[in-house]
Order: C-alpha cells, then sequence, then structure tokens
C-alpha cells in the first residue's frame, strides 16, 4: 500500500516536473509556519500568520505558474525543544522546504541553527532578537519585519528629534528587557538625550504602580518601557491610571504591536509612541491587503509580523521562480541577490547578513475623538528611511559581512 | 526632607500604600483558598482561572449586555459561584475519599482547559475595561498621587475579608462549617446537610476570586493568561500563613504586599522572589506556618 | 504462605523482565521503523525525568510541584560547561546532575517537613524561585536560552554530533538510571521508603529516622532529574527558560498520572504518550493545553491507575 501511494507520488511528480520545475524537491515547494498558537504571542501571528502565508501564496499565482506549494503549520508552544525537533522533522520527513515565521528568540535561534545545518532556509517575522542577524547570522537565516536594534533606535532617535531629551526607563529584568534598555540609551545619548534612571521589573509582574511612581519622581520627559506583551500592556493600562500621561510624560514602547493597542483601547493607550513597520491604514496597497485578511482571521487586521509574513512569502517564490530550485542555499542566494518589492513593504532588499530592510514609522496612537472606527489607531509621525532605519552591516558581528 | 535609606520617607509611604493594595489581592485570593482548603482539604489550582473568569465576566456584562462594574461586582461572583458549584458536585464530589492530590491535580487539568479555552475565544493580548466613571481620578495626598479606584480597592477587600472571617469565627454558622471541618460525621448526626454546606463553601471560596477578578478587571490587563502565574504566588502566600487559617492569610496577604512594594523600592530586582524568600524562611523557622498548626 | 512467596515474587520479577526487554528492543529497533530519532531522544531523556520523579511519587508518597527546576537547572549547568567551559560531554553531564542534586539537598532540607499538598506548594515555590533566578541570571542568556552547544567528544574519542552515537549514548544513559531506580525500589532502602509511604509513625516508631530516608530519596530524585535534563540539553544543544517554568513541573506529573503512579513502566509509557500528544497536536494549534487538560481530568477520574497499572491490574502483577 504504501509502496503503491509512493509508486503513484513519484509518477504524479515526474508528469509535473516539467523542464521549468526540474528542480523542485518531489515536485512541491512546502512551506511550514511554525509559531505560537496558543500562547503569549498567539496574537501577533499565530494562526493569522497562516492566513498571511496562503494569501501570499494566492496573490503570486502560483498554481497559473504550475508551481505546486503546499503551506503547513505547527504550534511550538513556546518551547525550544518542540521547535527544534519540529524543524528537524519536517526537513527530514515532511520535506519542508521553508520555515516561516517562529516568534520567541530562544525557538528563532534554535530553528536558526538547525535551518543551518540542513541547508534549508527560514525567513523570520515573529522574533524580535537582532542576533539572528548579528553573532547567530546564518546564510540560510533572512530576518524579516523587525528587530530589537530597530525598535529601539527607531524609537529613541526620533523621540529625542522631537525635543524630548529625559528618559527614564521601565525595564523587564532579564536579557530582552537589557538589551532594549542598553540600545536605546545608546541612541538617546548619541542625540543628545540624558538618561535619568531606570528600574527593573520581574517579568510578568502583575503590579507596576510602584514602578511608576518610581518613574514620576523621576520628572523624566519620557519614560521608556523596555518589556514586551503583557508586562507592556500593564504599565500602560496603570500609567495612564495614575495619571502619568496627563501630567506631562510622555511613554514610549519599545517592542508594542496592534494587537496589543486593540487589547488596551485608545482612551489607555492614547499618545504611546513606538515604531512599527507596517500600518494597515497606510496607502491603498495596505489597506486592500487588511480588508481581505480581516474576515479571514474573526475581522483583526494584520499586524506587522503577519504582513512580514505575506510579504516573505512573496519574495521567496519569485527566487524559487528564478532559480528553478528549491535548494535553500542557491534561493537564500537569490533572494540577497533581487531587490524586493511588494504592496506592502514597498521597495527593499535583503543584506548580506540576512537582515531585510524596509522603511519604519515612528506612530503616535490616536486619541479616541481622532479616531473614526474600529482599528484606526496610529498617526504616523515620521518615516524613517530604509537604510538608516536597521543596524548597519558592519556593526552586528556577523561573520558572512566580515568576509566580504 | 527625611530620608530612609537613601529613600525619602514622602516617596516611602507611597510605596507603602501601594504595597497595601496589592496585599488587597492577594489576601482575597488567598483568603478563598483558605476557606477552601480549611473545609475541602482541597487546594484549588483552578483559583487563577476563575479569578480570570470573574475579569471576563465583568468584561462580558458590560460589551454584551451594557451592565456596569456595580452589577458586575455583584453578578460575576455568584455566576462564577455557580460553575465552581457545578465542578464541585460533578467532579470535586467523588474524589473526597482519595488522596488530596488527586484535587490539586483535578483542578490543575481543570485550570489548563479554562486557560486554553479562554485563550482559544478572546486570543492573549486581552480586552479592555476601563474604571468606573465614579471612581476615577484621584487624590493628591502630598505625599502620591492615588488614584481613587486604588483607594477603593483597599476598602473594599478590607470589608469582604474581615466579613468573611467575622462570618466563620465569630457566627453559628461558621461554627458548623468549623465543626463539619474537624469532624463531618458528627456534625452531620446533628441534623446539618454537610455535602451541602461543602458545595457552598466551595462556591464561596470561587466567588471571592471572581471578585477578586472584577477589582482587577479596570487596572490589570484582562487576558486569559491573568491568573497563571499569580496563583503561584498565592499559593506561597497560603504555605507562609499557615494553611487553613482564615486571620493568616488575611494577615499574610497584605503584610507580603507590603512587603513586596518595599522590595519594588530597595531592590527591585528580587521583587519576584521576596515572596518565595519570606517562604523559605518561614518554613526553616515554622514548618506549618505563621499562623497555622502542625497536624 | 512461605513456600507461594517466592514463586509470585519470580512470577513478578518475570513479567518485569518481559517488559523490560520489550522495552529495550523498542528503543533498539524504533529507528528503523520510521520512528525519528531525535524524538526517541526526548522521549528517554523525559522517560527518566518521570521515572525519577516516580521514584519520589510512587514510593515515598510525595508529589513535587517544582520538579522542573531539576532538569533545567542541570540543562543550563551542562549547557554552560559545554560550551563556555569546554567540557567533555560526560563531564558536562556530571557537573550537570552535580548541580541539580546540590538543589535538591537544599530544597528537600526545606519542604522535607512537610507533606501532601503542602509538601507540593513548597516545592512548586521554589521552582518558582529557581526560574526567576534562571530568567535574570547573566549566565543562562535570558528568554534567549543558550544556544549552539556543542556535543563534543564523549571520553574524548565518540564524536557525538553523529546522531547515532548520540543515540546510542542517550539510550545507556536512559537504561543505566532507569535500572538504578529499579535496583532502588527493590532495595532494603526502597523497602524502607515504602514503610514510610504507608505509615509513617510506625516506620519512625521501628527507628528509622524517616526524614533522613525521604531526604536520600529526594535528592537522588533531583540527581537523576538533573541527569535527564543534562543529557536533553545535549541531544537539543540547547538550554532554556521552558524546562524551568512550572507548566514542565505540571508535565511531568501528568506523565506519570498517563503511564501509571508508582508502577516501574508508567513513567516511561507516559513520557511517551504524552509527548508523542505534543508533537502530533502541535499541528492543531490552539488544543494542545486544552488536550492536556482534559487528559488531567479524565485520569483523576476515570483512570487513575494510568495505562501501565490497568494494564498490570489486568494481568495480576505489578509492573
Amino acid at each position: 500500500m504504501v509502496f503503491r501511494k509512493l509508486a503513484l507520488a513519484a509518477s504524479v511528480a515526474m508528469a509535473m516536473a516539467t523542464a521549468a520545475h526540474a528542480q523542485i524537491s518531489d515536485g512541491v515547494i512546502k512551506i511550514g509556519v511554525m509559531n505560537d498558537q496558543s500562547s503569549l504571542y498567539a496574537d501577533i501571528s499565530g494562526p493569522g500568520g497562516v492566513v498571511a502565508a496562503k494569501m501570499a501564496v494566492e496573490d503570486f499565482g502560483a498554481a497559473k505558474k504550475g508551481m505546486k506549494v503546499e503551506i503547513i503549520s505547527a504550534d511550538h508552544q513556546n518551547k525550544p525543544e518542540v521547535g527544534s525537533s519540529i524543524a528537524r522533522q519536517w526537513y527530514d520527513v515532511d520535506k519542508v522546504d521553508v520555515i516561516l515565521d517562529v516568534p520567541t528568540s530562544s525557538v528563532a535561534l534554535a530553528v536558526n541553527q538547525v535551518t543551518r545545518e540542513k541547508h534549508k532556509l527560514f525567513l523570520v517575522s515573529g522574533a524580535a532578537t537582532s542576533d539572528l542577524t548579528g553573532k547567530a547570522c546564518s546564510p540560510n537565516t533572512i530576518h524579516w519585519t523587525y528587530d530589537t536594534w530597530m525598535l529601539a533606535h527607531g524609537t529613541g532617535s526620533a523621540i529625542v528629534g522631537t525635543g524630548k531629551k529625559t528618559w527614564f526607563f521601565l525595564t523587564a529584568d532579564y536579557a530582552f528587557g537589557h538589551a532594549l534598555e542598553r540600545d536605546t540609551s545608546e541612541v538617546v545619548k548619541a542625540a543628545g538625550g540624558t538618561v535619568l534612571g531606570a528600574v527593573r521589573h520581574p517579568l510578568n509582574a502583575q503590579d507596576f504602580s510602584s514602578f511608576l511612581l518610581q518613574a514620576q519622581t523621576s520628572k523624566a520627559q519620557v519614560i521608556g518601557l523596555a518589556n514586551a506583551g503583557g508586562d507592556t500592556i500593564n504599565s500602560i493600562k496603570q500609567a495612564s491610571e495614575f495619571g502619568i500621561v496627563k501630567g506631562g510624560q510622555s511613554l514610549a514602547g519599545m517592542l508594542v504591536f496592534i494587537s496589543d493597542i486593540h487589547a488596551l483601547g485608545l482612551p489607555t493607550a492614547q499618545g504611546l509612541i513606538f515604531t512599527e513597520t507596517f500600518y494597515w491604514d497606510r496607502n491603498d496597497a495596505s489597506r486592500a491587503f487588511a480588508k481581505r485578511f480581516a474576515p479571514q482571521y474573526k475581522g483583526n487586521m494584520p499586524t506587522m509580523v503577519q504582513a512580514g509574513i505575506y510579504s516573505s512569502v512573496l519574495h521567496y517564490l519569485k527566487a524559487v521562480e528564478a532559480t528553478k530550485t528549491d535548494d535553500g542555499d542557491k534561493v537564500a542566494a537569490k533572494m540577497k541577490e533581487m531587490p524586493t518589492d511588494d504592496p506592502l513593504f514597498g521597495k527593499g532588499r535583503v543584506r548580506a547578513d540576512g537582515r531585510k530592510i524596509h522603511d519604519a514609522y515612528l506612530v503616535e496612537v490616536k486619541k479616541p475623538s481622532e479616531s473614526k472606527g474600529p482599528w484606526d489607531y496610529y498617526k504616523v509621525l515620521a518615516t524613517i528611511p530604509a537604510e538608516k532605519a536597521f543596524r548597519p552591516e558592519s556593526e552586528g558581528g556577523c561573520e558572512l559581512v566580515a568576509k566580504k | 526632607m527625611t530620608e530612609i535609606f537613601g529613600i525619602p520617607t514622602q516617596a516611602l509611604f507611597g510605596q507603602l500604600l501601594i504595597g497595601l493594595i496589592n496585599g488587597s489581592f492577594y489576601a482575597l485570593l488567598s483568603l478563598g483558598l483558605a476557606v477552601i482548603f480549611g473545609l475541602l482539604n482541597i487546594i484549588n489550582f483552578t483559583h487563577g482561572a476563575q479569578y480570570m473568569m470573574g475579569a471576563f465576566v465583568a468584561w462580558f456584562l458590560l460589551n454584551k449586555t451594557g451592565i456596569g462594574y456595580w452589577w458586575a461586582l455583584v453578578i460575576a461572583p455568584i455566576a462564577v459561584g455557580i460553575f465552581g458549584v457545578i465542578i464541585e458536585r460533578t467532579m470535586l464530589k467523588q474524589l473526597y475519599k482519595l488522596d488530596h492530590l488527586y484535587g490539586l491535580l483535578l483542578t490543575f487539568g481543570l485550570a489548563l482547559i479554562i486557560q486554553g479555552l479562554f485563550r482559544n475565544e478572546y486570543g492573549s493580548s486581552g480586552l479592555p475595561y476601563s474604571i468606573p466613571s465614579q471612581l476615577t481620578g484621584g487624590q493628591n495626598l502630598g505625599f502620591m498621587f492615588l488614584p481613587n479606584y486604588r483607594a477603593w480597592v483597599i476598602v473594599f477587600s478590607l470589608a469582604v475579608c474581615l466579613s468573611t472571617w467575622f462570618v466563620i469565627e465569630k457566627t453559628k454558622l461558621g461554627s458548623y462549617l468549623r465543626a463539619a471541618t474537624e469532624n463531618p460525621e458528627l456534625v452531620r448526626a446533628f441534623g446539618i446537610n454537610v455535602p451541602r454546606m461543602i458545595t457552598l463553601t466551595y462556591g464561596f471560596g470561587v466567588g471571592l476570586a471572581a471578585l477578586a477578578g472584577v477589582m482587577a478587571a479596570p487596572i490589570y490587563s484582562v487576558n486569559p493568561l491573568m491568573g497563571e502565574n499569580l496563583i503561584i504566588v498565592v499559593f506561597a502566600v497560603v504555605v507562609i500563613g499557615g494553611m487553613g487559617s482564615i486571620m493568616g492569610s488575611i494577615v499574610t496577604g497584605f503584610g507580603l504586599g507590603i512587603i513586596e512594594g518595599l522590595t519594588k523600592v530597595f531592590y527591585p530586582e528580587a521583587s519576584a522572589t521576596v515572596i518565595f524568600i519570606v517562604m523559605a524562611i518561614v518554613l526553616a523557622i515554622r514548618p506549618a506556618g505563621l499562623f497555622g498548626t502542625q497536624k | 504462605m512461605s513456600a507461594v512467596l517466592p514463586t509470585v515474587k519470580s512470577a513478578e520479577v518475570g513479567a518485569q523482565r518481559i517488559v523490560f526487554g520489550v522495552m529495550v528492543a523498542f528503543f533498539l529497533i524504533g529507528p528503523a521503523l520510521g520512528m525519528y530519532p531525535v524524538f526517541l531522544m526526548k522521549v528517554m531523556c523525559f522517560a527518566l525525568f518521570a521515572a525519577a520523579f516516580n521514584l519520589l511519587i510512587g514510593f515515598v508518597g510525595l508529589l513535587s510541584f517544582g520538579h522542573a527546576m531539576f532538569l533545567g537547572t542541570a540543562g543550563y549547568v551542562c549547557a554552560h560547561a559545554a560550551k563556555v567551559w569546554g567540557f567533555t560531554p560526560e563531564l558536562a553531564i556530571v557537573a550537570g546532575a552535580a548541580a541539580a542534586g546540590l538543589l535538591g539537598l537544599i530544597a528537600g532540607l526545606l519542604a522535607i517537613r512537610r507533606q501532601g499538598i503542602y509538601f507540593a506548594m513548597i516545592t512548586l515555590a521554589l521552582a518558582q524561585m529557581i526560574f526567576f533566578f534562571c530568567l535574570q541570571a547573566p549566565f543562562t542568556g535570558g528568554e534567549d536560552g543558550i544556544q549552539a552547544v556543542p556535543r563534543g567528544k564523549l571520553l574524548g574519542v565518540l564524536d557525538l554530533s553523529d546522531v547515532w552515537n548520540m543515540y546510542g549514548t542517550v539510550l545507556i544513559i536512559f537504561l543505566a538510571g532507569f535500572l538504578l531506580i529499579y535496583r532502588t525500589v527493590h532495595s532494603p532502602f526502597g523497602q524502607v521508603l515504602k514503610a514510610i509511604r504507608e505509615n509513617e509513625p510506625r516506620a519512625t516508631s521501628l527507628g528509622y529516622n524517616t526524614n533522613r530516608y525521604k531526604l536520600m530519596a529526594f535528592v537522588l530524585s533531583a540527581t537523576l532529574s538533573g541527569v535527564a535534563g543534562a543529557t536533553n540539553a545535549l541531544v537539543f544543544q540547547l538550554a532554556a527558560l521552558n524546562s524551568v517554568h512550572w507548566s514542565m513541573s505540571g508535565e511531568v506529573v501528568l506523565m506519570n498520572l498517563v503511564g501509571g503512579l508508582g508502577t516501574i513502566f508508567g513513567p516511561v509509557v507516559g513520557a511517551f504518550v504524552v509527548l508523542a500528544m505534543e508533537n502530533y497536536l502541535a499541528t492543531l494549534g490552539f488544543w494542545v493545553t486544552i488536550v492536556q487538560g482534559a487528559i488531567f481530568v479524565l485520569c483523576v477520574l476515570a483512570f487513575r491507575r494510568g495505562i501501565i497499572g490497568e494494564l498490570g491490574r489486568l494481568i495480576r502483577k505489578p509492573l
């Protein structure tokens, strides 16, 4: 039975293997979307990430071009061993050619390593750590949407540019929070600002009032939130309760997604400043995408991570079409060689260290009175040009760059 | 300005007050656990999930039916309490004859299911819930800005805690309850319906958790995971106070809130662990907890 | 009576030998049957972890709800030793296990005086303390964890980056740990532990220092959990926060509950079932935790003996 199935599959593959696709392994381009579908980060990509990948395959017109593309997905449950073993199994047994998304730094770094070993391809959208294109960079990994360096620098320098020069940090007390605080402090100081102090709070702290009071007494103009997820939401919520923004201090988020703003509601989140690389209501193309996306995902507008998945799949398929192979090493090289261009992120490129660069936007959350309806949340304050938004190649310590 | 250890006294007062407010939540939650443990001998691991459900019921009432915060304070505990009663009747009841560990495991499993289902439906970022209009704004106390809502939290939870203590320790109903814990057969012989009393007690304990959830909704994120980590801290509070002691859980709840608040000023890095450190010290000196009696 | 007893005993041992043989055969030919070797290595690591846990719950009657602290600490220490200090794999595993054992001694001294639910809650709280330590300590890498841990050469010769060398090593570690637990349970020491479980005051009155026995069992369990955690860190070449998180402590309880508390082979079967679920349910997205919770409830309400426990009842021999 198994043999017959195999034989059948082989004959189908042979029939399909036209000259153009002679080197597509087993005749199918298999895309694996791996992310957190059940826990902390489920809302920034999760099942919506799979929707975005499917839309990209449709929009590319894979079927019309005779390319057979299959998408599978898995929940890594934020456990690096689970992520690492799914990745290995996908590559070895299921013949997956490319893995997408993978939020949670620890899991992304694990998949990064497996992908490199197996000479496949890893397109990161959800993970934040800039190590993926720094000391852990790999020829087989492309970091698409955002990273910690870009968020910290974008937000830091743009805010100091508006004349708010004194800062106080609320930092989640672990490596990730420390990195955000360090990166932002550097750019604040370089731009002529001063950091008055910082307070380290434990991860998943429920109550921030004590830390907020310390921030309040510091009299800093800007309170930088070097934390993520529930911690950011709770600190913003309680800052509004303690009248911090009304008292004249601004809140700057280092890692905030539109899903977080949706969770907070405008009355609480208004005035918050942070950086995004995608906003659904930015231009006609992004609006058109969002209008198609929302009905397929419980009415939610896409986050930048989901948009990044769409954009990376599109570019990937273009590269496969151009190289006529799904070999990880060759496609990765092609993706770096070809300039990127898609409706959501516009023109950009992929650098040698694997960093995809595009414009970033400094946004401020609207007041409830300014918002015209659900999901109308941002005012775009400034556009940070692609070449300035991300860490310069030479500073990441990536070995691929040093070789050049 | 006078200073203590380099911190202005005024700021210190502010932090003490905030510690007391957090302590209110610890006290309410550990009180519910203590009541349930005292009578049912069950560690209610679902407590965190039921706290979360309280907040969600409040959100649901406001957004689907337009019923506001004040009614939610009444309705949510009753609704979640009924849910608790159903759990007790259908599942927990079967476990009383077994090792108490099975109660812990069952409620742990239930917590996973409930949190999973809510996450499935409402995602993980949480939902907005505003402070009721009567309690917005705050008072400038000179040494700090005290939001009115926080003042309400502290007063209301103290009232709830003390009346619970009064009912259990000082009334006839309470004496039945306590007697039923010691010797259910004897109490039954007096013609008291012990199983029903147990069921209602569980419902009441669960209701307390839901009440804490409603009170938390305006200030913390209404989130399927909101009770997941809190519950472990509350366990530590209960262990420190001495399992099953009503007064112990109230005093320890408020006391640890204050200790935690002070840690946030002097050494914020340790504020997540300080409660566990206190627990370790207490256990080394008094294995039964501060107010507990060695069984 | 005395004439019957030895034969019953040998029949028991006979059944257990057969099952043991089946288990070894399964892990030997599993990869040939198309089971994924990395997955099987993970199963063996967690089977050892679950068996170490079972030593406490099944044979001393102590439910630890914080066993992840031993698994995770050992993983971190082993990964750090192998990556930063350049330890050979066997030394790195020993270092990890030793760290877990030391932690077990400290935690045990604090917790061992209480029983039942008290014990469970105290271990849970201690484990939460360790979680925050691992989150904040600089050497653990916070959320990133310790990545790209070299597997190295076993005893300086056998290259573990080869999957089959690694597989053999894990199999040997697992079997050694398993047999150690088996021997412990059946030794005079194990008999005293069972006596404590059944009736502690009586054991005390017979002159046994029960707290010392319990502490020894606790440290042994912690150390073996450490061996499992350290080996796991080498298999996946990483150590990360989820292995010290309290949900991991819950998972090991689930493994034992599914397999059968207090049985010899239950933890192994339970580890296999739970991990297979985690692996294959991954494509179901949202449902992983819900299904796990449902199995908890089902096991507690209707299926308290677990798979191996029920099987043992069926053939009337303890397995």
